[in-house]
């Protein structure tokens, strides 16, 4: 009873992925273009970089890299909490 | 742990390693790559030189080295530069940007350009603030594994 209901959920929830695969998109070809074309065209002049990634990721979206900085900093924080020991001087 | 094989790598290796991570961090708003991923780098050089070394030699080296303070310092660093914003503008506003300013303030030229180092504004200073808080962590964390392991041994 139990194996055949795994088999049922397996079966059913590969028919939905391959459904929700089929139904994607064609690659470079995304719904909303408007903010794409935006940065690829005034990300140089705006952030003054050649590199457009690296200017949407401490300029435009600075505050996602914000908290990935805080992400790692609480994570170093608390290795170093959890794991110091007489000795062991960091 | 520590063969002649790790040792003669490492000396010939590690230097290259450390040198193409500060590369990675310093060019990080021209070529593929930034702070964090140069961080990753330089760590990983850091982290080669830790297991080839035994360690009483690692814990005289790494007594000078302030891991702790270059972390905060990388922190307080990226939260700087993002502040600097309020002068006229909003948080993370790049001020520094075709500014004339002597250091990364340059205006980049636009279109299809060879890449100016002095350019970029606030991105390159982030880069490497960020790169310090990224390599001096990640240090750390391995340092501390690295000497626990070494204490579990000895007991």
């Amino acid at each position: 009873m139990r194996r055949a209901l795994g088999l049922f959920a397996f079966i059913g929830f590969t028919l939905f992925l391959i459904a929700a695969a089929m139904s994607l998109r064609p690659f470079g070809e995304p719904v909303h273009t408007e903010m794409d074309h935006y940065f690829i065209t005034h990300a140089q002049e705006e952030a003054s970089a050649n590199n457009v990634v690296t200017s949407i990721v401490f300029d435009y979206r600075g505050f996602d890299t914000l908290g990935e900085a805080t992400v790692l900093f609480t994570a170093v924080a608390g290795v170093l909490m959890a794991l110091r020991r007489r000795g062991v001087k960091v | 742990m520590t063969t002649v094989i790790i040792k003669t790598t490492t000396k010939y290796l590690a230097a290259l390693i450390l040198t193409f991570g500060a590369y990675i961090i310093v060019h990080g708003h021209l070529t593929p790559g930034g702070g964090f991923q140069g961080g990753a780098v330089f760590a990983s050089g850091l982290a080669l030189l830790i297991v080839a070394c035994e360690g009483d030699v690692i814990r005289e080296r790494f007594k000078k080295v302030p891991l702790s303070a270059l972390e905060s310092v990388g922190a307080l660093g990226f939260l700087g530069m993002a502040t600097l914003g309020f002068m006229g503008y909003t948080f993370f506003r790049n001020v520094i940007a075709n500014s004339g300013f002597p250091l990364f303030g340059e205006p980049t030229p636009l279109g299809i350009n060879p890449g100016y180092l002095n350019t970029g504004g606030t991105l390159p200073y982030m880069n490497i603030f960020v790169g310090t808080k990224v390599l001096a962590g990640l240090t750390s964390i391995i340092l501390v594994f690295y000497l626990l392991l070494e204490v579990r041994e000895n007991e």
